[in-house]
């Protein structure tokens, strides 16, 4: 079927309500994120959303959206929590995929000449690419400490600091993790790939602060124009991937017991309340956690790499984690809808939470200025730093954008850089780039993404966060 | 229409955004699913079949066909992402609408000797089909990578 949306605005189109929609779907773009017939598919994944039980308000889509697994990536949604649903499908495979900043002392010109030892040292010291195992090996109890506990793990076996957990969303745990609700199979996938990057688009990024939009906003972040950074964007690995498939199976089953008419089978989903929501609920918390633990455990590897390599003590580093974003994940929150406050369980597939200044679930370094927001780029163009508003709190449940978004499929981005080097086209830029896997930095190279300051461009204009600052790459690990 | 060594082969791959899509052919079920278990190993690993293998017994059940083979092929993407076990041979011995058992040959993938071509990461429902053509069958899977 044939979705057209309406314009509401310069920066938003409305989906209205047809055929089993329960609520419209708001869209937040720009006339050029909305061209072309590849679009069709994701609007129709809006409106499918927006037929699941339960769900208040609208089904939203921010910039970055494209095609996903039964929700479209960039999703978010919220559902009632008595009456509503939760979806594997909303949350995505990789539960807690997400991104962390850290900052230095240093300035761009500080590293230049030890960049390349730099790179080469995080590559090696750094576990990636598919299937990659870490040098942490866990018995069935510690897994499920990590799995109850998250960052504070990881901090308590030596890998951080207590600040690093403060800086990190839900202070790195979700409380209602258990380890009962998670599959042998699950267990089994993550005992040995704590600590590791994984594979595909995630990556490890130093890089510098190119541009500073907002000042005040920069400072209480610590940001400063040429400073060096690092970003890490990981997930829960294959025990992620695992609790989605084994809850894609349940809820399957499941499914006809609750009579729901679905559109895609990607979409199946149990009410919060049902043995089966709360299982789900509680066996993602799991693999939220574990993702929280391995960027806690990625981000101490680097600092290990940067004392070494550069020579600098800790303290003369000053590596401190900015905050750590998931932009995979399903939340039990309060927000007021029509006037009314509502507990809801917000999806965000593809999408960022994004709290105003003076959110109690802030940390009190941020609590004046608003949630630090982390929007990573290609690699070869700009991430964003942005920071959250009341806004978003009033119309995307405290939302918005996650990054990019591909435009080439991977058969056509390996298409269209044959003969190419891609890493000497990067190498001329002055980007330094290792990589594990054969196709990778094919598949991944920047023409296949969108251009994130175009997404940026809209959550800013429409005022679901704010910019802040623009980081460049200087180096990047993929896996 | 299907070039000719795309059915020999048994499946052929479809450009998707996000993903890889295959299409599987065989001119039995039995044997569709059978060639579908052994596209996924070829597009998982590549590289000389090692000597040491093992049997394995796989029961596997769905809600319905195209579910049966989610399921199937989600068991030869556990028993590699998890144990690092590859499928060398499968052999469909009983399959009904809802169930099968079979029989497969795997090897532990041994990195000095074999390649990963793809990081298929799941097996999906997107678009998912299994239909009887005027050849025989066909299936239509989205794997996640």
């Amino acid at each position: 079927m044939e979705i057209t949306p309406k314009r509401i605005d310069a920066y938003r189109w409305e989906i209205p309500v047809t055929g089993k929609m329960r609520v419209p779907g708001i869209v937040y773009a720009d006339d050029s994120i909305l061209e072309g017939k590849e679009q069709n598919e994701p609007l129709q994944q809006v409106a499918n959303v927006a037929a699941l039980p339960g769900i208040v308000k609208a089904s939203l889509a921010m910039p970055d959206i494209h095609w996903g697994y039964g929700f479209p990536i960039g999703g978010v949604a919220a559902f009632d929590w008595e009456e509503g649903v939760i979806s594997p499908g909303g949350v995505g495979y990789d539960i807690n995929c997400g991104v962390r900043l850290a900052t230095t002392t240093l300035l761009k010109g500080d590293i230049a000449t030890r960049l390349e030892d730099l790179v080469n040292a995080l590559y090696r010291h750094i576990p990636s690419g598919v299937g990659s195992t870490g040098s942490i090996h866990l018995s069935v109890n510690e897994e499920k400490k990590v799995l109850r506990q998250g960052s504070r793990w990881a901090v308590f076996q030596g890998y951080g600091e207590a600040a690093d957990v403060a800086h990190t969303e839900e202070k790195g745990c979700m409380e209602n993790a258990d380890p009962d609700m998670v599959s042998q199979r699950a267990m089994e996938r993550g005992r040995k790939q704590l600590g590791t990057l994984g594979s595909g688009n995630h990556f490890l990024e130093v890089g510098f602060v190119d541009t500073v939009y907002d000042e005040t906003v920069a400072r209480a972040f610590g940001l400063f124009e040429g400073q060096v950074t690092l970003i890490l964007h990981s997930g829960s690995r294959g025990l992620g991937y695992q609790i989605c498939d084994d809850f894609l199976v349940r809820m399957t089953k499941s499914s006809k017991k609750y009579a729901f008419d679905l559109p895609d089978r990607q979409l199946v989903c149990a009410p919060l309340r049902s043995e089966e929501g709360t299982a789900y609920f509680n066996a993602m918390a799991c693999a939220a956690n574990y993702a929280w633990a391995n960027r806690q455990i990625l981000l101490h590897r680097s600092r290990e790499v940067f004392y070494r390599v550069l020579g600098v003590s800790p303290r003369d580093l000053a590596m401190h984690l900015v905050y750590d974003v998931s932009h995979n994940i399903a939340k039990k929150e309060t927000h007021v809808v029509d006037g009314k406050s509502r507990v809801v369980c917000v999806h965000r597939k593809g999408a960022t939470r994004s709290f105003p200044p003076g959110h109690p679930e802030l940390s009190p370094a941020y609590r004046a200025v608003g949630q630090p927001i982390l929007i990573p780029g290609d690699m070869g163009r700009a991430s964003f730093v942005l920071v959250g508003t009341q806004a978003a709190m009033e119309e995307t449940f405290g939302s918005t954008c996650h990054g990019a978004g591909r435009v080439l499929s991977r058969k056509a981005a390996m298409k269209k850089s044959k003969g190419r080097s891609i890493q000497r086209e990067l190498e001329d830029q002055g980007i330094l780039v290792r990589w594990t896997g054969r196709g990778t930095l094919a598949e991944e190279m920047p023409e296949a993404y969108k251009d994130v300051s175009k997404v940026v461009e809209v959550v800013h204009g429409a005022g679901i966060s704010r910019k802040v600052a623009r980081l460049k790459p200087l180096a990047v690990v993929k896996g | 229409m299907r070039n000719p060594a795309a059915t020999k082969l048994g499946y052929r791959l479809l450009d998707h955004t996000a993903d890889m899509g295959i299409v599987f052919f065989g001119p039995t079920v039995k044997a569709l699913y059978e060639a579908a278990a052994k596209a996924l190993a070829d597009l998982l690993v590549e590289g000389p079949a090692p000597e040491k293998a093992q049997r394995l017994s796989l029961d596997i059940e769905g809600e319905d066909r195209a579910d049966l083979m989610v399921n199937w092929l989600r068991e030869i993407l556990y028993l590699w992402a998890a144990k690092s076990l590859w499928l060398l041979a499968a052999n469909v011995e009983h399959i009904t609408l809802k169930r099968l058992s079979a029989t497969v040959r795997v090897a532990p993938y041994d990195p000095t000797h074999q390649r990963i071509k793809t990081d298929i990461k799941a097996v999906t429902y997107h678009r998912i089909q299994v239909r009887r053509t005027k050849a025989g069958w066909e299936a239509t899977v989205i794997f996640d990578v």
